[in-house]
């Protein structure tokens, strides 16, 4: 209990996973909420390789965390783009209201 | 005993924060408690012994992401009553999902054991502290062994500013602005002199 091994820090990175899949679903009404439980997917990905480098003693997972910053930090710019233009066409940024690409 | 404290300390509140980021009434503190869960996954960083994706993660996430979150939070004018509705129709749905997903990740992770042939599979080993720092260790392969992916990182962010800024760029009418080619362009003929009775205007 007191050894802190890497089983300590995956179960961290699950617990955290499985906290932003919850928000998905729990924030129907609230498009920046999913985004935000995104973002906390992403940090439980990265303590993942974070952790799985500093056991391995191999630099490329921390290298890779850094590449999934990246992408994280991109994502978060173009998917807030795109909601504060829906927001000014249509009023709402409500998940179940954003269905005009559905026949 | 010290490490494992701070490690429990550092993991209970990322934990913490994560529940209160997508249960919290408010949307601008669901951002404020998720700037606290990244700031605790930095200690978890530095515990790992990654000292400069720690601080990139402070200072990309909170210095960057987070504050954007917050602008846009701010700036929408939303009703948060209104969002709160559903969170308890979806709740055993959700919450169902999440205890399964939960079960099978700690199940595979929990009983994780190396092969005894993965020491040999090190692509790139950390080098001793005496040796390099965290940060010379990272830079060295990533500005040789990495470059071009590297590289590719920088594109995929400048794409995405671009596209962010398409996006929202917008023609405001209304709104006087100046505009240099319009000046520039302007002929003899649009100025034009008026004699004015006195006492009266045009």
């Amino acid at each position: 209990m007191l050894e802190i091994g890497l089983s300590h820090y995956l179960a961290v990175a699950a617990i955290l996973f499985t906290l932003g899949v919850m928000g998905i679903f729990l924030n129907r009404k609230n498009v920046i909420i999913i985004m935000m439980s995104v973002e906390l997917m992403l940090l439980a990905v990265n303590i993942n390789f974070v952790a799985f480098s500093s056991y391995l003693n191999d630099l490329v997972g921390q290298v890779f965390a850094m590449f999934i910053l990246t992408v994280a930090a991109a994502e978060a710019a173009i998917g807030l783009a795109i909601v504060v233009v829906f927001f000014r066409n249509r009023g709402t940024i409500a998940v179940e209201e954003i269905s005009q690409l559905k026949g | 005993m010290f490490t494992a404290l701070i490690f429990y300390m550092f993991a209970a509140i990322a934990v913490a924060s994560g529940v209160m980021v997508i249960s919290s009434r408010n949307p601008v503190h669901s951002v404020l408690w998720l700037i606290l869960a990244f700031f605790n996954a930095a200690g978890l960083f530095l515990l790992l012994g990654a000292e400069f994706l720690a601080m990139v993660l402070v200072v990309v996430y909170v210095g960057a992401v987070a504050v954007l979150f917050l602008f846009v939070v701010m700036m929408l004018d939303i009703n948060t009553v209104e969002l709160k509705e559903g969170f308890l129709q979806y709740l055993p749905t959700g919450a169902l999902i999440g205890l399964v997903l939960l079960v099978e990740l700690l199940a595979m992770f929990g009983g994780w054991a190396f092969a005894p042939d993965v020491e040999a599979m090190v692509k790139a080993p950390t080098p001793t502290l005496d040796q390099a720092s965290n940060t010379v260790a990272l830079g060295k392969l990533i500005y040789t062994n990495y470059v071009y992916l590297f590289q590719a990182s920088g594109l995929v962010l400048l794409v995405a500013m671009i596209g962010t800024i398409l996006l929202t760029h917008r023609k405001r009418t209304g709104v006087r602005k100046q505009v240099i080619a319009e000046q520039v362009n302007r002929s003899r003929d649009s100025v034009e002199m008026r004699k004015v009775q006195s006492g009266r205007g045009i």
